[in-house]
């Protein structure tokens, strides 16, 4: 194995493809601007360059043409190929749901098992600053309703290098979820060392007062809000879950089931969000406490004072979770 | 002449699909309307999209297609699923809902696929399939096979994105693929006339993307295997996407239980006159083939009365089979 490196989470993603590539002739990407490395240059080596230049038959640009995209995507997949579909942003993604929804996600179950759709939608999600509503939304929840979809979310480098893998080894369609404000974290990356889909992740344990989950960049609010009700003499475990479908339901019932209480924090607008089934399970199976804690039910603003309304902060979560322990 | 007997043959086995699979679906429902007095048993449950009338364009088309090359397909699809080479047997207990149906009961009617010999779906949604078989003769160019995808598509997919979409990928990235238009002049029930701007709309979009087009009589079986020949030949020589034209009419409604009262019946009565079967018929008598022609229509009626017996008498899907092919990863996490 070799030695672990520091890379940023879009270069993670990168090397996990690009060793997939090397591996695999099956495995090809498709959408608009790889050619030059992706938009955010989750399509360039660790090195700057674009994968593109090592693989100029198998990573694509496509026209901006999302149905098309997701469609061939499913196509490709059907006749024999591995696609990774990148969608520039989740909310674009939305011009291809009709794809990724009627399509790829059922075409294993209504043709009987004959066909197997291994595809990667890559769809970035989550407020960028000064994107507005159109470029901001996060729609995990959304996916996690569709039957025959995997969805991934990866919080850091490290998950989204393991991540990725395995997704790309997997044989259903996997909404792959990145967040469009972690492209530059660095973090340590250990080639080789895959995740495994459905597995959450302790992501700080001051113990059993209080267990906290979430995802994506989100975890990173509630590491820091932990470390401010440690502080407090609250004692706090996080949980990343990382995969929203399928949830690793076993671990957040045990911590729930230990601590009694239960704070699920989420970017995502908290109505019909993913953190009411979180909540709900875990009220249904242990006898702890649950809150929710989302964006309010309002399109991302562009104004920093208007966007900061949809952002959920660390403060927001020590209130959320002290409020909870006094009920 | 025994180019357009085998262009008969697979034609008369559409249409004895057709009418048994209709028989099959109706029983005392109408579309739309008041239940009739019919109180046959209902075989096939689900919406049933006929393809009674256009046989000759499915016909026509697969006669140039192997199992190596890929088809996609409409809602309309069992015309093109059979004339790809599946057992109506297997293909019947699909539409019954039957276990050893294609898809094991999971897809019916709307979803007739046969995978084995290259026929990747019929589909639910209007024109989805063309981005898909584009995507497939993209993974045939990338992967270096010797074979092309064909994607049928009716004349009231032309206003959807998709249609735009995938032909414009098919052309920018050259692909085996041939477009098919199956214009039965007819949107669900909205004359396509009355929707679609411009008159031959799929040959003259297409052209309009640099992408070759023949228009054809629909209903003359042996004109369109004739252009479907010349263009599956300059396809697979290299030379991009085409697109073929095909001009015909649905004699049913749009889904079995519909009566189409919607229609001119003098378009109707002439629609009848101009029948692919009786005109191809017509054909092989005067040329002496009628007593061939009469053999293969007693052929293909016991065939498929038999793919109905097998179909009535297979069992039902187990129930535990809905929770299979759905995930790999997380199976058994149904709530």
């Amino acid at each position: 194995m070799s030695a672990p490196q520091q890379l940023s989470y879009a270069q993670a993603a990168s090397l996990a493809l690009e060793e997939a590539m090397g591996a695999n002739p099956k495995v090809v990407a498709l959408g608009e601007d790889l050619g030059r490395g992706g938009v955010f240059g989750q399509y360039r080596t660790a090195d700057g360059r674009p994968l593109a230049a090592a693989f100029p038959e198998r990573v694509l640009d496509t026209p901006i043409s999302e149905a098309a995209i997701m469609g061939a995507g499913v196509g490709m997949a059907l006749a024999g190929l591995r696609p990774v579909v990148e969608l520039r942003v989740v909310d674009f993604a939305l011009c291809a749901i009709d794809e990724l929804v009627n399509q790829a996600a059922k075409n294993r179950f209504m043709f009987g098992g004959q066909g197997r759709v291994p595809l990667v939608a890559r769809m970035p999600i989550g407020i960028w600053t000064a994107s507005a509503a159109q470029h901001s939304q996060s729609f995990e929840s959304w996916f996690a309703h569709v039957p025959g979809l995997v969805v991934v979310a990866p919080g850091t480098p490290a998950d989204n290098y393991g991540l990725l893998k395995s997704a790309l080894e997997g044989d259903d369609p996997v909404a792959y979820l990145e967040h469009k404000e972690l492209w530059g974290l660095q973090g340590e990356v250990q080639p080789g060392v895959a995740v495994p889909l459905g597995q959450c992740r302790v992501a700080f344990d001051a113990g059993s007062d209080l267990t906290l989950v979430s995802w994506s960049r989100q975890v990173q609010v509630c590491v820091q809000a932990a470390g401010q009700l440690a502080a407090q003499g609250v004692h706090a475990q996080v949980i990343d879950l990382r995969t929203i479908w399928p949830w690793d339901r076993e671990t957040v019932l045990a911590s729930a089931e230990k601590s009694g209480r239960l704070l699920v924090v989420h970017e995502s607008i908290q109505a019909a969000g993913f953190g009411a089934e979180i909540a709900a399970t875990v009220a249904e199976h242990t006898g702890a406490r649950v809150a929710r804690l989302g964006a309010p039910r309002i399109p991302v603003g562009y104004a920093p004072v208007l966007e900061a309304q949809s952002r959920i902060g660390a403060d927001a979560v020590v209130q959320a979770a002290r409020r909870l322990l006094a009920r | 002449m025994s180019e357009l007997l085998d262009l008969y043959r697979t034609m008369v086995r559409i249409r004895a699909f057709e009418d048994a699979a209709e028989a099959a679906s109706q029983g005392g429902v109408s579309w739309g309307g008041a239940a009739t007095d019919k109180v046959a048993e209902v075989l096939v449950k689900g919406p049933l999209h006929l393809s009674t009338g256009q046989e000759a364009v499915a016909a026509g088309v697969c006669a140039h297609l192997g199992h190596a090359d890929l088809l996609t397909s409409t809602h309309r699809g069992h015309g093109h699923t059979l004339a790809k080479g599946a057992d109506p047997a297997r293909m019947m207990c699909e539409l019954f809902g039957k276990a050893g149906g294609y898809n094991g009961g999971k897809g019916g009617s709307m979803h007739i696929a046969d995978f084995s010999v290259g026929m990747l779906g019929a589909n639910g949604v209007v024109a989805d399939g063309l981005p898909i078989a584009v995507g497939a003769a993209h993974a045939l160019k990338i992967q270096g096979l010797d074979a092309i995808a064909v994607a049928f598509v009716g004349d009231g997919a032309l206003n959807r994105g998709p249609f735009f979409e995938a032909l414009n990928w098919a052309k920018v990235y050259h692909l085996p693929v041939l477009f098919v238009c199956e214009d039965n002049r007819i949107s669900a029930t909205t004359p396509s006339a009355a929707m679609t701007a411009g008159e031959n709309a799929a040959s003259r979009r297409a052209e309009a993307m640099d992408i070759p087009a023949l228009r054809v009589d629909g209903n003359d079986v042996q004109a369109v295997s004739e252009a479907a020949g010349r263009l599956v030949a300059e396809i697979r020589s290299g030379q991009g996407p085409r697109l073929l034209h095909a001009i015909t009419y649905r004699l049913k409604g749009h889904v079995s239980v519909d009566p189409a009262s919607y229609r001119d019946p003098l378009e109707v009565q002439a629609a009848l006159e101009n029948d692919p079967i009786t005109l191809a018929r017509d054909k092989l008598a005067t040329r002496g083939l009628a007593r061939e022609a009469e053999g293969i229509e007693r052929q293909a009626r016991d065939e498929i009365a038999a793919a109905v017996a097998t179909a009535r008498s297979a069992p039902a899907p187990e129930a535990a089979s809905a929770y299979t092919d759905v995930l790999t990863v997380g199976e058994g996490m149904w709530q």
